[in-house]
């Protein structure tokens, strides 16, 4: 009938929440050609894992409401009878989905679990569909493909799970493949390996692909099209050289503008207004097409004056706090494993020094160290010159406020139970301040001071976004008054434009107060826009460290080379030209 | 915990929820019916004009050994229930006698459980490694105590001077603390390690105060909860040391010791057999209807979709 | 694994030993005299003092445990008025009464809880999960609305009621079945599997709510993950997801429950046993209780307490292997 992969039209989503329904698509259309991707973008709440959920039907029997047409492969999913919905299932349209830990049932070898989806959809003996399942795993780049048919899911790492769930979804060769968040839960140079495959086996299969994800890097040069989606609605589609290059809508604009820039050679964000540099983002963004160097050289002087004044080198700060030989083990003789080994760092008054590395790398364990959440097990932390790797924990107390620390989650760093005006005045009674009314008052200066009302002392954490509850955990650090804050990747749970305005607070906060700071991160262009100085981790060591344009203009180190070219970029040609380069270099 | 309106809303949030069960709401009168007669168990047994040790030996047939005269085991206008085989004491006030041992027990026991529970399973939760090492081995220890074998025992050689029903307390609650600790002790490690913790360490909280401020008011839930479940297995505790004949002693009454009695004449009073049957599956279902009703409503995951939904809003 | 497995058993032993000394302490030292508690009030100050001399209770109390010990790994003597009794290698005491060794009065009742526990399980097992995956498999349905009622219902009630009821209604009134008694298997298979039918199903009966309540619960758990999202977005059928995955994922917890139980069972069958007067280790308990035969009571205590810690450690690994994603440490 229709000449399109896939045709959706006026899809509606609702879902039920308490007594009423909540919209999580809104009247959506789209096409896909066969053989052709599409990927669609948005924040989280914008309705884009429910649109790819909805071509395979999946709402069914969860109590959501679903209108308008979806026809994958000239079926029509929504009257489909469940015979012939679970023939689309698979066969036609086949789903990767984001946690390849979880979406893996971790009591079966995986291959056994090809093996059965295989089995649905043909009539063959288990033998051959073991066998079809080695052989698709094979093609995924499984080493020993036929051996690790017979390893259940936590026997591989996460790279090759995400592989074995992409073989599954080959298993049937199906003509369209759905990829919800494919490598969200991945490491950087992991992610640049699936994101290949993916676009290999397209070449190869023929298979349409339809990717869904918050990042704009991953799809600047893995689709065809693209589609931004706001609010269950579209905002923007074209070609992904168009909406990533000259984008029209206000939303895609900002949102290509908070997307931190790994090749951006200036602090765009901590030492200008947001509004700057979101006008110089976006100029950079639409202007140029290989690397934004010169797009933004404009901008430098701006911010060469306050560059200066936080310069990393020379001795223009005192050094605040200094890790020699840091170590840290885990677990008792026999077992132990070393988080952090021999770790030497400096961190001077009123700089920032970030700290990226993959999962893995010991990084949050440096951190929780360097605030003495954590007892070093070797090594020395010296804190104005004071050792203090080794007080115990009433000696340290009247440090404590000096070292304060911002959490990555910000659901579990707030206590659900208590308001959050309580949260932040804790630091406070704790010291002994008894005057509620000093206490209210300072509470709510803080919670001004890091853009919240200073009304909402009463307010408990859930009634708070991500971005909001980040704030609180801010003004929380704030309160004791410290000296330096480690921020352990403070905006990683973050949506994109909620990271960029987290991070621009984070640098107010350090101009206006003084402050040193701390910041870890696995994303590498967030650190370069906060950092003054960088040290690359990776199993337990720095590897490298320096200026941050030296380091990421220059990298000496082949780890941080690797990274560094693993970095998805949002201009399509200059991604492709990677791909070329890595699989060259394969 | 922190702010009295923040309790207060949570409190009537979980009461909303509960409400909205049906069987939970009918439990829950079912519940109150039973307190309210133990309460007043003096005042029914006086307006039924009857005591409940009493023997009444004209109304039993000697002959037969005992079996009450009449029909459905003696049942009369004096005798609203009939009266006990053998003794001829009045079942009515027997049973209304026997709400206040197995009410009495049940809820005694399970505060000095509770109470245990809660601090052995905070002090080995935040203890060094030493104090947590020595606590769990004890409740591991407590856990594998074979309590039935054990109470029967304890119950045999304590000297009958002792109160019966708080010794039963004391015995069911001392032996039956494990589970309490074993989850406080979960519930403690589980929240030290989340970053709000350790950002109060940060902000100069000491242990006691973490314990007090972070740890108590979130290990408050799962406590009630596993509360909940406890109080009917005390009562069927009580009710099987009971009728195993260690529990209270005559002339005080109790469902169990009923029970007992019934089994040498199930066949010729089916009656005294039904009603403390009846009287005590209605309380321990009761107790685990609301108790089911109290883990849905204090459910981490239920309370979740609540906040989602006004996520949405604010 | 190996190194899992020797922790757990110097683990176990420890629990052993410990729950010997505190049984030990509560019942020898605690209460007073034993020796008073044994003879009764009618003894004389001389019987008692020639009684505390036979049971070895003038010694210090290290002693009388150190003895004790002796006694289970290397047997011991008693001296009695009449002349000494051996009492063999795994040697819990001497019955106050009857002289018996307690070893072999334990020894010779084990049969038949044995059997009781034994059957029950069977019953409880497959009445148990399959009721569990039938509340799942007709979930939203009227099926399962009665499932998890009549489940809620058996958690509540105590095993006596059951037991009495099901007296009642088969024994008294429709007289279908003997009234339960014991014989053992050895003798003749038929008697022993009617006389102890009734009390097998309201054992069973009880068991079966919480392994009801359990799998399916469990089960539920596991269809609410991931793993099972993805097959279904595979086009495996509803029937196969739970009977293959979310079966699979119950599994584990009743397996190690079902260990736990059958250890807990030897001394939590008290009640059935004396409801249905099976001369099994609870009926020798309440028996020994009432006449204040101490060496027995504690002898019931620790053989009962050794079922409950092996059957824990048993559990544990069970859960472990069948769960392949618990790491043993």
């Amino acid at each position: 009938m229709s000449e399109h992969l896939v045709e959706v039209r006026g899809l509606t989503v609702e879902f039920p929440v308490a007594d009423s329904y909540v919209r999580a698509v809104d009247g959506l259309d789209f096409t896909l050609e066969a053989g052709k991707a599409l990927g669609i973008v948005g924040e989280s709440g914008s309705g884009k894992s429910t649109v790819a959920f909805g071509l395979l039907g999946l709402h069914r029997g969860t109590g959501a409401r679903l209108t308008g047409s979806v026809r994958v492969a000239d079926v029509d999913v929504v009257g489909a009878d469940d015979g012939e919905l679970r023939r689309v299932r698979g066969e036609l349209a086949a789903m990767v989905f984001q946690d390849p830990l979880s979406a893996l049932d971790p009591y079966h070898p995986v291959g056994d679990q090809i093996a059965e989806v295989y089995r649905v959809h043909r009539k063959v003996t288990r033998r051959a569909a073991r066998a079809r399942a080695v052989e698709v795993l094979d093609r995924v780049g499984i080493p020993d493909a036929a051996r690790r048919a017979r390893s259940r899911p936590h026997e591989f790492s996460g790279g090759m799970r995400q592989r074995v769930l992409i073989a599954m979804a080959l298993a049937c060769e199906p003509r369209l493949l759905i990829a919800d968040e494919p490598t969200t839960a991945l490491d950087v140079t992991v992610q640049a390996q699936i994101l290949d495959l993916l676009h290999d086996l397209r070449a190869e299969t023929g298979a349409g692909l339809l990717l869904v994800t918050h990042d704009l890097g991953v799809v600047a040069g893995s689709v065809d099209h693209v589609l931004v989606m706001k609010d269950g609605r579209a905002v923007e589609r074209g070609t992904v050289a168009e909406v990533l290059g000259t984008p029209r809508e206000p939303y895609t604009r900002a949102l290509l503008a908070a997307v931190p820039r790994v090749d951006a050679p200036v602090h765009p964000v901590d030492k200008r207004g947001p509004v700057a540099a979101v006008a110089a983002g976006t100029g950079g963004a639409a202007a140029t097409s290989d690397g934004g160097d010169a797009a933004e050289a404009p901008a430098a002087p701006v911010s060469g004056g306050a560059s200066a004044a936080v310069g990393p080198v020379g001795a223009d700060g005192d050094v605040l706090l200094e890790a020699d030989g840091l170590r840290r083990e885990f677990g008792r003789r026999g077992a132990t494993v070393t988080a952090v080994d021999g770790v030497s760092l400096t961190v001077r008054e009123g700089e920032t020094l970030g700290v990226v590395g993959e999962s893995g790398s010991g990084k949050t364990t440096l951190g929780r160290m360097l605030v003495r959440l954590l007892d070093p097990t070797g090594g020395q932390l010296r804190y104005r010159g004071q050792d203090i790797g080794a007080l115990g924990e009433k000696a340290l107390r009247p440090l404590r406020h000096e070292l304060q620390m911002v959490f990555q989650d910000p659901v579990s760093s707030l206590n659900p139970r208590r308001s959050i005006g309580e949260s932040i005045a804790d630091p406070l009674r704790a010291a002994g301040e008894r005057d509620e009314r000093r206490i209210r008052a300072r509470v709510g200066e803080l919670l001004e001071r890091v853009g919240l009302d200073p009304d909402w002392y009463h307010r408990y954490p859930h009634e708070f976004s991500g971005g909001q509850r980040q704030r609180v955990g801010i003004a929380r650090a704030l309160a004791p008054e410290p000296k330096l804050i480690v921020c352990d990747e403070p905006v990683s749970a973050l949506d994109v434009t909620t990271q960029a305005q987290v991070v621009e607070l984070l640098g107010e906060l350090q101009r206006d107060l003084g402050l040193s700071l701390v910041f870890i991160a696995h994303d590498l262009a967030v650190v370069r826009q906060v950092s003054d100085r960088v040290a690359v981790m990776r199993a337990g060591q720095v590897v490298e460290h320096g200026r941050v344009d030296e380091v990421y203009d220059s990298p000496q180190h082949s780890y941080t080379k690797g990274l560094l070219a693993a970095v998805p970029v949002l201009d399509p040609t200059e991604s492709a030209a990677r791909r070329a380069a890595r699989a060259g270099a394969r | 915990m922190s702010s009295p309106t923040g309790l207060l809303a949570g409190v009537a949030q979980v009461w909303r929820r509960l409400r909205s069960q049906r069987a939970a709401l009918t439990a829950a009168i079912v519940l109150a019916a039973l307190v309210v007669i133990a309460l007043a168990a003096p005042l029914l047994t006086a307006i039924e004009g009857q005591d409940p040790t009493t023997y009444h030996d004209t109304l039993v047939n000697s002959a037969s050994g005992g079996v009450p005269i009449g029909s459905f085991g003696g049942v009369s206008a004096d005798h609203w229930l009939g009266v006990e085989p053998g003794t001829g004491r009045d079942v009515f006030a027997r049973l209304v006698y026997g709400a206040q041992i197995s009410l009495l027990v049940a809820v005694g026991s399970t505060v000095v459980q509770v109470l245990i529970g809660v601090a052995v399973g905070l002090a080995a939760g935040l203890g060094n490694r030493f104090l947590d090492h020595l606590l769990s081995s004890t409740t591991d220890v407590m856990l594998a105590l074979p309590t039935l074998v054990f109470s029967i025992a304890l119950m045999a050689v304590v000297p009958s001077g002792f109160p019966r029903p708080v010794l039963l307390m004391l015995v069911i609650g001392l032996l039956g603390w494990g589970g309490t600790a074993r989850v406080v002790r979960a519930q403690t490690l589980t929240l030290r390690e989340l970053d709000y913790v350790a950002a109060a360490r940060l902000g100069g909280s000491s242990r006691w105060r973490i314990a007090r401020r972070e740890l108590l008011p979130s290990i408050a839930a799962p406590v009630i909860t596993y509360a909940a479940l406890l109080l009917p297995s005390n009562v069927v505790s009580e009710a099987g040391l009971s009728f195993l004949g260690v529990g209270v002693k005559p002339p005080t009454s109790s469902w169990g010791q009923m029970l007992s009695t019934a089994t040498t004449w199930f066949r010729a009073d089916p009656t005294y057999v039904l009603l403390p049957a009846l009287m005590l599956f209605a309380t321990t279902l009761a107790f685990t209807v609301v108790g089911d009703a109290v883990r849905t409503a204090l459910d981490p995951r239920a309370a979740s979709r609540v906040r989602v939904g006004t996520k949405g809003a604010a | 694994m190996t190194g899992y497995l020797i922790r757990r058993i110097i683990g176990m032993v420890t629990v052993l030993f410990a729950l010997t000394v505190i049984i030990y302490a509560v019942f020898y030292i605690a209460p007073g005299d034993p020796a008073q508690l044994a003879c009764g009030l009618k003894c004389s100050p001389v019987q008692v003092r020639q009684l505390r001399g036979q049971l070895g209770i003038n010694e210090p109390v290290y002693l009388q445990y150190a003895h004790f010990l002796k006694g289970v790994f290397a047997g011991r003597d008693f001296s009695s008025g009449a002349g000494v009794l051996h009492c063999d290698a795994p040697c819990l005491g001497i019955s106050y009464r009857t002289n018996e060794q307690v070893t072999s009065m334990i020894l010779n009742r084990l049969p038949v809880t044995a059997s009781l526990a034994l059957g029950a399980m069977v019953i409880w097992l497959l009445l148990g999960v399959g009721s569990g995956l039938l509340s799942v498999l007709r979930r939203g349905r009227f099926t399962e609305r009665v499932l998890t009622s009549l489940t809620l219902a058996g958690t509540a009630i105590p095993v006596f009621i059951i037991g009495l009821l099901l007296l009642l209604l088969f024994c008294a009134y429709l007289q279908w079945l003997p009234f339960p008694s014991y014989v053992a298997l050895s003798e003749d298979p038929q008697q022993w599997f009617w006389g102890l039918l009734l009390p097998w199903v309201s054992l069973a009966l009880i068991e079966s709510a919480k392994y009801a309540r359990l799998t399916r619960s469990s089960m539920l758990e596991t269809l609410a993950e991931d793993h099972i999202r993805t097959f279904r977005a595979y086009g495996v059928s509803e029937r196969r997801l739970v009977t293959r995955h979310a079966l699979r994922g119950a599994l584990s917890p009743v397996i190690a429950l079902s260990a736990l139980d059958l250890g807990t069972m030897f001394g939590s069958a008290v009640l059935t046993e004396s409801l249905f007067g099976l001369p099994g280790l609870g009926k020798l308990m309440v028996y020994s209780v009432n006449v204040l035969d101490l060496p027995v009571v504690v002898g019931l205590v620790m053989v009962t307490g050794f079922c409950v810690v092996v059957a824990n450690a048993i559990a544990d690994v069970l859960y472990a292997v069948a769960d392949r994603r618990v790491v043993l440490t």
